[in-house]
């Protein structure tokens, strides 16, 4: 018993190992062949971030920026909104994403809490109902849904209700999943603990469930969020006339291509970068010592 | 709320998961302001029972008492219990001074930054208060879930096994402290423990459980020296266990028969209804002698006895005796160095006081309550 | 002669913590959501792709149960069908192949860095995914660093190219689906105790078997779920097939689109999806069971 706290040390590995002959450069080069791989894939990740901030600074001859880069300007930057409908998409996007994550994640916290903390007949076909549609290919969630608005004479009220429809339901499965995790992952004793030191069950909820399950639900809520407002597939078979951002740079890639795109590309990354490391500092700071 | 200075009472209490029976038909009663200690073996339902008194499992069937009031179906928030968990399950996201000052804040005490720094002092933990639970070793998180149970100063403090995880340096030290503070506040505790050392050091009374109910309750010392079954005599400390038959029970004693050699003992050690018993004597109150060289007046004896192992232990030499019928009994000596050791296949007799003696009901285990070899460390 | 430590009686998830009552209500808002905009969409479609095929958008369609409607399905796109899984099935490959080196190295090779790397790796899953795919296609263009690179050391022919073929499709999707196979990697390798893979440098004596044998084993559900949510969505996808390749590289997420939106053929896009959807569920239900992890979600 106890067999993970008696278990051999790295020191002891070594000398068993170095009985090979390899050189100290071979060594080396061994033990961090996989940090290497990492770093390479991460820079074939960040290939084309580079392009799209280069580009962003491109001054196109022609009238589409998709091609070579030619000369540098600013101008792309200070005029962000010039491209018609530019911003309007943007300004959608964010509204859809921002009311379908909403949606989402205090649906799907409210059902992972149920999965996880209440029993009841028919837990393994919930399973199965959440399951389903993060097996569902978007083309065929999103045909499934425009047949269904047009079957029952939506098909002239598509727009931005229908878009957070859509977007709720592919986000659900991904917050449900996500919260169960870090549910599941909890001491049900804490919440006892805090029932005997004579907290009612809306404290113990308030003061104990709620913290402690709030980085998976944050999580959820950015995962969903970054979902939907990226989505493109499905969000083109539920959007009738109205264009959100994805739509936009989809539409603009027949036409012509206007730089502010990479603008807002090269904005998008900045902001989630921001967002994300000042999330990392926080998470850091507040969970030094967190168990 | 209940009158917090009062005795804590378990009536018939049952508790059925599913067919299987936890705690069967328990019932007891501790005294206000006792140490009092469960102490049984893995899965016997010490921790359900103290679930139940702390208001975290329904009871199938029975009563929890607190004086006169039934608290039975109270809410736990609602109860003077508080409980150290045998994780410690402090809240990982608010600091020790928060952890601690939990249970004040939620019923609204004023002054409740002065009695946490006090409490944190009490358990020696007064400049730790800005940290968070995992910055804390073993030791140190498990005397934070104690003062943030005990600031509360409940009527009763359930500890399941507090000490499960310190090493044994760090468990000898806290079994003193929280014999200590339990003196010092007169709260009434009931300590969870495999340990039988630790419940039989800590406790004023200790109950011993098995299988849900409750073998034998009382004094440490009355436990161990006279049992009541087979169980308890092997479970605490060690037992030899004869087959004996009780051929006369006139007068105040009692004489049996076992395999031919007469044996007595005092009616009130006989716990054994009907003819056929056994007879147990603990091994150190077995005293060893040379075949027929000592007077036997007055005490018990077994003769006919061969050494067949010695082994030394420093402060005691421990000898394996073959009796004629061929069990093996066991003796601890003290090495007084009054006389030499007794070696292999040495003939001997057997003695010992009836006043050592105990007489128990045939119709059990005779290996119950045996530590198998996984329980020993 | 102390008793060892033993957990203490009822776990989590006994009968306190998971208590029985209304708690299930809980559950009913985002159930009722899941079943009025996907099972009843899901049960629609599966009506549509009955209707017959002689009708049309404008003058409505007849339900005839026109079976025949999947025989046509399979029948004219089964090649398309075999193109998505094989280019899904490579792209997963691929990306279990990279990710995991990359979600390893970050678990327990990246020492303080560990943070900085993971943020990297979620950073471009936040700028749009059809500007990167955009950037590829400039990237991979004919006159683009890559293919000018490849051609001067002789990988590729003179006349060669990389846009337009299935070497670009592939690597888009690899592309765009990497931190879906990264993250699950990640999260469940840096739940294995390091020292684990250390005894197994003790007792195998190569890093490969201790490996084998210890550390791929225990990151087993975050292979299983990584490739699932590689996969799934590689298989439906149609954008990086439609902005680096050409028709010939299309696979069945264009049809299912074209039909739906270009051609309206309703019953054509219906049995398409539902053969897509049954296949991948499929798919799924059996590597599930092969790998051996009961919890789908
Ligand atoms: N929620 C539950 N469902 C089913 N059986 C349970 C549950 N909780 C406890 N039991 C069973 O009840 C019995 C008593 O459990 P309990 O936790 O009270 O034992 P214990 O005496 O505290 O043991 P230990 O010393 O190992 O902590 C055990 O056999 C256990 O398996
Ligand atoms: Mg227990």
């Amino acid at each position: 018993m106890a067999t993970d706290t008696r278990l051999p040390v790295a020191g002891r590995s070594r000398p068993r190992r170095s009985g090979r002959t390899r050189t100290p450069v071979g060594r080396w080069l061994a033990d961090h062949l996989v940090l290497f791989i990492g770093i390479l894939v991460l820079v074939y990740m960040f290939v084309p971030i580079g392009y799209i901030f280069a580009l962003s600074f491109n001054q196109p001859s022609g009238r589409s920026a998709t091609a070579e880069f030619e000369s540098f300007t600013w101008s792309n930057w200070t005029s962000i909104c010039e491209p018609e409908g530019l911003c309007d998409s943007l300004r959608l996007s964010v509204a859809v994403s921002l009311t379908a994550t909403v949606l989402a994640t205090v649906l799907g916290t409210l059902m992972a809490f149920a999965l996880v903390r209440h029993s009841f007949r028919g837990r393994a076909a919930s399973n199965l109902l959440i399951f389903l549609p993060m097996a569902t290919p978007e083309v065929v969630m999103g045909s499934s849904l425009l047949a269904m608005f047009v079957s029952v004479g939506l098909d002239g009220a598509l727009g931005f209700v229908t878009i957070v429809i859509a977007h709720v339901l592919f986000c659900l499965s991904f917050v449900v999943v996500t919260v169960k995790a870090r549910l599941a992952g909890m001491d049900a004793r804490l919440e006892q603990a805090a029932m005997d030191l004579y907290a009612n069950e809306w404290q113990t909820f308030r003061l104990v469930t709620l913290p402690l399950a709030m980085p998976g639900i944050v999580a959820a809520a950015l995962l969903a969020f970054s979902l939907s407002f990226d989505d493109f597939i499905v969000t083109n078979f539920t959007a009738g006339q109205s264009v959100t951002f994805p739509i936009f740079v989809y539409g603009s890639k027949l036409k012509d291509f206007p730089a502010q795109l990479f603008v807002v590309g090269s904005i998008m990354f900045l902001v989630s970068f921001v967002f994300v490391v000042a999330g990392e500092l926080w998470r850091r700071r507040r969970s030094i010592g967190l168990g | 709320m209940a009158d917090r200075n009062a005795d804590l009472r378990l009536e018939n209490l049952t508790k059925r998961f599913g067919d299987f029976v936890a705690v069967d038909d328990l019932s007891l009663t501790v005294p206000n302001g006792s140490f009092f200690a469960l102490l049984g073996p893995s899965g016997c339902g010490k921790t359900t029972t103290l679930r139940m008194v702390a208001g975290l499992e329904d009871p199938t069937d029975g009563r929890v008492l607190i004086g006169e009031d039934d608290i039975t179906h109270l809410r736990p928030y609602k109860r003077p219990v508080n409980t150290v968990f045998q994780s410690y399950a402090l809240f990982p996201h608010l600091t020790i001074f928060e952890n601690v000052a939990f249970g004040l804040r939620r019923r609204g005490v004023k002054d409740y930054q002065q009695k946490t720094r006090d409490m944190l002092e009490l358990v020696e933990l007064g400049g730790y208060g800005d940290r968070k639970p995992g910055q804390l070793s073993g030791g140190q998180q498990q005397r934070v879930a104690l003062g943030r149970a005990l600031i509360n100063e409940p009527g009763v403090l359930l500890l399941d096994e507090p000490l499960g995880a310190l090493d044994l340096k760090l468990r000898r030290q806290m079994q003193i402290e929280l014999k200590r503070i339990q003196t010092e506040i007169e709260v009434t505790f009931v300590h969870v423990t495999h340990d039988q050392e630790e419940a039989m050091t800590m406790a004023d009374t200790i109950a011993v459980m098995n299988n849900g109910v409750i073998e034998q309750m009382g004094a440490p010392a009355d436990l161990y020296e006279n049992p009541v079954t087979t169980f308890v005599a092997n479970f605490l400390g060690q037992s030899n266990l004869v087959r004996a038959d009780v051929i006369d029970t006139a007068g105040g004693d009692v004489v049996v028969d076992c395999h031919g050699q007469k044996l007595r003992l005092a009616a009130s050690r006989s716990h054994a209804a009907g003819r056929s018993a056994w007879l147990g004597v603990r091994p150190e109150k077995v005293f060893v002698a040379a075949s027929e060289a000592e007077d036997h007046t007055g005490v018990n004896v077994l003769t006919g006895g061969r050494v067949t192992d010695v082994s030394f232990v420093g402060v005691s030499t421990q000898y394996l005796v073959a009796t004629p019928w061929g069990q093996e009994l066991m003796v601890f000596e003290q090495n007084t160095g009054r006389r030499p050791a007794f070696r292999n296949g040495d003939e001997v007799d057997l003695m010992w006081a009836p006043e050592h003696t105990f007489l128990l009901d045939a119709d059990q285990d005779a290996h119950a309550g045996l530590m198998t070899p996984e329980d020993i460390e | 002669m102390s008793a060892a430590p033993v957990p203490a009686g009822p776990q989590p998830g006994s009968e306190t913590a998971r208590r029985r009552g209304w708690g299930w209500l809980l559950l009913v808002p985002g159930m009722l959501w899941l079943a009025v905009f996907f099972l009843f969409p899901t049960v629609q479609l599966v009506f549509t792709s009955l209707y017959d095929p002689s009708g049309s958008y404008e003058q409505g369609y007849a339900m005839t149960w026109h079976v025949a409607n999947y025989v046509d399905a399979v029948r004219d796109t089964w090649n398309l069908f075999a193109r998505s899984f094989l280019y899904a099935g490579i792209a997963t490959g691929v990306c279990l192949a990279l990710g995991y080196p990359l979600a390893y190295a970050i678990a327990f090779k990246a020492g303080r860095w560990r943070n900085v790397m993971l943020v990297l790796v979620i950073a471009p899953f936040f700028t749009s995914f059809l500007l990167r795919t955009l950037s590829w296609r400039t990237i991979l263009s004919d006159q683009g660093p890559v293919t000018s690179f490849l051609q001067t050391i002789s990988v590729l022919p003179d006349d060669g190219r990389l846009l337009a073929t299935p070497v670009a499709v592939i690597a888009g999707l690899i592309y765009n689906f990497m931190p879906f196979m990264t993250l699950p990697l990640y999260a469940s390798l840096s739940k294995v105790d390091y020292r684990l893979i250390e005894a197994a440098g003790d007792l195998y004596s190569s890093p490969f078997t201790g490996f084998r044998k210890v550390t791929f084993p225990l990151s087993l559900p975050g292979v299983v779920s990584g490739t699932l949510l590689t996969f799934i969505p590689a298989c439906g996808d149609y954008i990086n097939a439609e902005l680096l390749g050409t028709p010939k590289q299309y696979m069945v997420g264009n049809r299912i689109q074209a039909a739906f939106l270009t051609e309206h053929n309703y019953p054509l896009a219906a049995s398409l999806s539902l053969i897509l959807m049954a296949l991948v569920v499929l798919m799924v239900v059996v590597y599930v069971r092969r790998a051996g992890t009961e919890e789908l979600v």
